[in-house]
């Protein structure tokens, strides 16, 4: 497909033009947290504590007096960091087993699909606590711990697109020309499986902010002072019966977050492969 | 069935293994009256002096007979003990939300399908996307401020009101309804925009099948052809769907059960991780996981007992 004529058919996409606005604007927020945040994200103002929405404070304070507003937009970059983080690591993880397991096949794609089914059989909540539990939470080891749970679906598309692709022509002749495997497994046959890939890369990222922002909220993901859409909400739910703005805003910013993930990864899967709407 | 299972109990030990350190530190560590010899009688007693793969064989024998060990919690209880008296609080709050899933996603993407682009079909696309967005787990913080806190209809915590030893058989029972509504409509929730989306899209399938022509060409009313020949067919591929998701709804008890304090295995598993008691988290790893293949294997044999077409292969 030419490059102008999947640019015109995304373009056409509303569904994909308002994700891809969504995600622009969140990458935009979170560069120039700086400037935009009108406080210190973890300046403690005990005059003002869980002050409801006003003026000075947009989205109103938590219960040290920070400013809500300013910790959501720092947290913003949280979210992407461990959205792109966590989902290459599994892109990464998915792609190679993927790639490995479909081109040679035999017992190296029994093993391996083994694997994937027995990694399948644990609640990938359960599997992502239990290693927490064991690491220590930190930001490092939640983006790794999503990542290191999350490329059994990677693998199997990688898999079935290189089992369909290696058969093709272009490859038997990279082949006869005396290409070695490692070129032609990622210079001729991976590109051609790349947008499968990119679909769902573009899902996952959405998916491993939900699931950081889960595990924030539960204390066992990013952890304070450093601000995440989780964690305000932790103290949102600490104080639910006085501060609603706590519970409610940092919630509609990860919806949002993740539709716009969600509607950018349909949309190009639709521009990509109209059959598949 | 039996390599997945051996697997699982790979995956649990070498989980395990991660821990810096050797578990009996947590015991010893912050004893000073612990001497060398007593902490190699301890490592002994976990057989952490034997070679790697004889730790292995000697742990799989152990829980081949459900035998976890025992908690490092102040109980020192059996962590099987422990599991067991909270699991069916949590199989019944899953099975509960599982048959709302089903009552209201298959009408909703059966619907959609017979009146594909109405504007039913749009306005539930929507709520579908927006479903998928929602952190289920800020969904309960708002209702319970909106039910719990400003209306005050529904409790917010528990399973069971603190009065209700002194309740007759019928409060007690609405009482117990009043708080289970929230925590299995909010597990139900995540489940909801999955199976209607897969409702819809098997339905579209099944419908454009030769034999639902036939059907419509033998004078058959709309109404038997949508819900006795084409319901049917649609609703197969939904047993193995619903197999599937079990691991994401036993994973998701986690946050239900912490967030409406129900004493299940989900809410176990959050205090143990915080507590690092390691003997109940992989107690409840290895569970979870044999939960999940129990899940397939029940999809698997209803599949086959639906369709004779698998039988017959």
């Amino acid at each position: 497909m030419m490059k102008s004529d999947f640019l015109y058919r995304f373009l056409k996409n509303k569904m994909a033009v308002a994700g891809g606005v969504v995600v622009t604007l969140l990458f935009i927020l979170s560069l120039a947290a700086p400037w935009i945040a009108p406080y210190d994200p973890s300046e403690v103002n005990l005059q003002m504590i869980l002050a409801p929405p006003s003026p000075e404070h947009l989205l109103g304070t938590d219960q040290l007096g920070r400013d809500v507003f300013s910790r959501m937009t720092w947290g913003a970059r949280i979210s992407l960091k461990v959205g792109f983080v966590a989902t290459g690591f599994s892109i990464l993880i998915g792609t190679i087993l993927g790639a490995v397991a479909g081109y040679y096949g035999k017992w190296v794609d029994v093993v391996i699909m083994r694997f994937v089914d027995i990694m399948l059989c644990f609640p990938t909540f359960f599997l992502i606590l239990a290693v927490i539990a064991i690491l220590e939470p930190s930001i490092w080891n939640i983006m790794i711990v999503i990542g290191l749970t999350g490329w059994m679906g990677v693998t199997r598309l990688v898999r079935a697109d290189f089992i369909s692709l290696k058969e093709r022509d272009f490859v038997r002749s990279a082949r006869a020309i005396g290409a070695g495997d490692l070129r032609i497994i990622f210079i001729h046959i991976l590109p051609n499986a790349m947008a499968s890939v990119l679909v769902t890369a573009t899902l996952g990222v959405a998916g491993a902010i939900l699931t950081e922002s889960a595990l924030s909220f539960l204390g066992i993901g990013v952890q304070p002072p450093t601000p995440s859409w989780g964690n305000i909400l932790t103290a949102g739910k600490d104080n639910i019966d006085i501060a609603w703005w706590l519970s409610l805003y940092p919630g509609l910013a990860i919806l949002i977050t993740v539709l716009g993930y969600n509607l950018l990864g349909e949309g190009i899967r639709d521009t990509l492969d109209p059959r598949l709407k | 069935m039996l390599p997945l299972l051996i697997g699982i109990t790979i995956v649990c030990f070498v989980v395990m293994r991660l821990a810096p350190g050797s578990p009996t530190d947590l015991q010893t560590q912050m004893n000073p009256r612990v001497s060398a010899e007593m902490k190699e009688r301890l490592r002994a007693m976990y057989d952490l002096d034997k070679p790697l793969y004889q730790q292995y064989f000697s742990w799989l024998k152990k829980i081949a007979v459900l035998d976890l060990g025992k908690s490092f919690s102040p109980d020192r209880r059996p962590v099987a003990d422990k599991i067991l008296e909270r699991l069916p609080i949590t199989i019944t709050l899953n099975i509960l939300s599982l048959i709302l899933i089903l009552l209201v996603a298959i009408p909703i993407g059966v619907l959609s399908a017979v009146h594909r682009d109405s504007l039913f079909d749009r306005i539930t696309a929507v709520f579908v996307f927006i479903g998928f967005a929602t952190p289920t787990f800020w969904l309960a913080l708002l209702l319970m401020i909106l039910f719990g806190v400003h209306l005050g209809w529904l409790p917010i915590s528990g399973i069971r009101s603190l009065n209700y030893e002194y309740l007759s058989p019928l409060a007690s029972f609405i009482d117990l309804v009043k708080h289970l509504i929230l925590p299995v409509l909010l597990s139900a929730f995540g489940g909801l925009a999955g199976l209607s989306r897969y409702m819809r899209a098997n339905m579209l399938e099944v419908i454009r099948q030769d034999y639902i022509m036939t059907a419509r060409a033998k004078g058959l009313s709309e109404r038997a052809v949508i819900y006795k020949h084409a319901l049917r067919n649609a609703l197969l591929p939904v047993i193995t769907i619903l197999g599937l998701s079990v691991p994401g709804l036993i994973g998701g008890s986690v946050i239900f059960e912490t967030i409406f304090a129900i004493p299940g295995m989900g809410q176990l598993f959050y205090m143990s991780v915080m507590a690092r008691d390691y003997p109940v988290v992989m107690g409840i790893l290895f569970i979870g996981a044999v939960l999940t293949l129990l899940g397939n294997m029940i999809a698997d044999i209803c599949y086959a007992l639906t369709d004779p077409r698998i039988r017959v292969s």
